[in-house]
């Protein structure tokens, strides 16, 4: 299969970049690890008349923690995030997550950036993102700006970047003690997109859960927060009856489809299974 | 558009489309048949190839992304010398039985074996996990690259005698 043909440039600097999108508006897409954007041109589900590419452009493809946060450039690929000491240090659910991300060549080429950017819910890093409380950074015509996590996935594909905005990092705060991270989602063959998938980062005070952060994958039309699961357990201790009720919130609230992976009862249901597996994973590695 | 590229240590000139497909420029411009298309949706691993030195599926990469960058096929491995570890590791442990997966499987394997010497059997599984075979049932497969690592480590190569599970 053969894309429709487009006119390919590979700017030298973030502004070059910048200039071409505001130059070409809705006709241009980004091109960035391409495992997404080229098999939507490859079925023309996706036909952008100009692809801009952005692996030319220096200073995206770092990981590193500054001022309490870990920035990671939106160019790291996959690879390097499942490979990176820093972040799996940090958070175990990068290891978690990446190395169930499609399989090595696929992880080879994604960008961490393209798997936000996308806002595909059957993408693995939007639920990590919501259960870190990640920030976005956007960089347009006027300048950068940060995008807090909650804001950016505005609806099914659709994000808060505007057309002339490239997603040049993501921002992760450094955990305080005591804060364990989990992913898991259930899939029906080693690298297929989730049935349901669940990430959850949480600090604890003794036995009491301090924060929490769950994000669920594939069970939404939009990359979604548990946000009454999150609250219901907020100061309380991880009993078994607490868990179970925190994943019967998420179950009810999330709305995923019946389609080949599974009906919508289902799915439901693993969402609540996966959320108390992950809830004490991330409090085991709590401790 | 013209790209410039190193395939297997010689440097090319080529003209290419923008819309031309990596897997298409190395089997229809450059006439290097090894690189295999199975599935053309980044599933099954058989156009694997390395560029500058990372396996990826040439079947979901543009030509044009590999401007300035080097590949590896599998006409690249053998050397005066002989075949590649891994070569010889499928030829002598029955590792392939068509071989239509056999070139990404390869490539794929030389660049888990180049980030990890001595993988365990789970890495090896873990590692090929974006390759299928028809064929084999992965057993062979498996024994092949471990013999392929023995030998680019210098260690005694294992048994070559079918293990019937
Ligand atoms: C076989 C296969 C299996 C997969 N399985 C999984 C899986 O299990 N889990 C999973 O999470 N993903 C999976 N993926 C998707 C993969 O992780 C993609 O690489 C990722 O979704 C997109 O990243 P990319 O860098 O390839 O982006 P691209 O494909 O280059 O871009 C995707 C979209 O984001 C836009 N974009 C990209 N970067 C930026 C930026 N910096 N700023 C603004 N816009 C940008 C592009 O314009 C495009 O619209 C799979 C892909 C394949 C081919
Ligand atoms: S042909 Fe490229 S992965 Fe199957
Ligand atoms: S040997 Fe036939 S597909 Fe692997």
């Amino acid at each position: 299969m053969i894309a429709q043909p487009f006119q390919y440039e590979a700017p030298a600097t973030l502004q070059d970049a910048i200039g071409l999108l505001q130059k070409y508006g809705d006709e241009a897409k980004i091109l960035a690890g391409g495992h997404s954007l080229i098999p939507m041109m490859k079925l023309r589900f996706a036909t952008p008349g100009y692809l801009i590419d952005i692996n030319n452009i220096p200073g995206l493809s770092s990981i590193q923690e500054e001022n309490g946060f870990i920035r990671i450039g939106a160019l790291v690929r996959e690879a390097e995030v499942e490979h990176s000491a820093l972040l799996t240090g940090h958070y175990p659910i990068f290891a978690d997550s990446t190395r169930l991300i499609a399989d090595p060549q696929v992880r080879n080429m994604g960008t961490i950036g393209g798997n936000l950017a996308h806002g595909d819910a059957a993408n693995d890093h939007p639920a990590v993102m919501l259960a870190l409380r990640a920030r976005v950074v956007a960089t347009g015509p006027k300048g950068s700006r940060t995008i807090a996590i909650d804001d950016f996935f505005q609806g099914f594909y659709t994000t808060a970047l505007e057309p002339e905005e490239i997603l040049t990092e993501i921002q992760i705060p450094i955990p305080p003690g005591h804060t364990g991270s989990a992913y898991y989602k259930l899939e029906r063959k080693v690298g297929d997109y989730a049935i349901a998938g669940v990430a959850v980062v949480l600090t604890l005070d003794g036995n009491l859960v301090k924060s929490i952060g769950i994000g669920l994958t594939n069970v939404n039309p939009v990359p979604m927060r548990a946000s009454r699961s999150e609250e219901f357990l907020l100061g309380k201790p991880l009993t078994d009856e607490n868990l179970a009720q925190a994943g019967k919130l998420a179950a009810e609230d999330c709305s995923p489809s019946t389609d080949l992976r599974g009906s919508e009862e289902y799915k439901r249901d693993m969402v609540a299974v996966v959320l108390r597996r992950m809830v004490k994973l991330a409090a085991e590695r709590a401790k | 558009m013209k790209i410039n590229v190193t395939v297997n240590g010689t440097a090319h000139e080529v003209e290419v489309e923008a819309r031309t497909l990596l897997v298409h420029m190395i089997r229809e411009i450059l006439n290097l048949t090894g690189t295999h298309i199975g599935c053309d949706t980044s599933s099954c691993g058989a156009c694997t190839i390395l560029l500058n030195g990372k396996s990826v599926k040439s079947c979901t990469v543009l030509a044009v992304q590999a401007n300035g960058k080097s590949i590896t096929t599998i006409e690249g491995l053998a050397t005066a010398e002989g075949l590649h570890p891994l070569q010889e590791g499928f030829k002598e442990n029955h590792g392939l039985h068509c071989g239509f997966c056999t070139p990404g499987m390869i490539l794929r394997a030389s660049e888990l074996l180049a980030n990890n010497p001595n993988p365990t059997e789970e890495q090896i599984r873990w590692g090929i996990s974006g390759n299928l075979c028809r064929c084999t049932g992965y057993n062979n497969i498996v024994k092949s690259i471990q013999y392929a690592a023995a030998k680019m480590r210098g260690d005694a190569l294992p048994s070559t005698e079918p293990v019937f599970v």
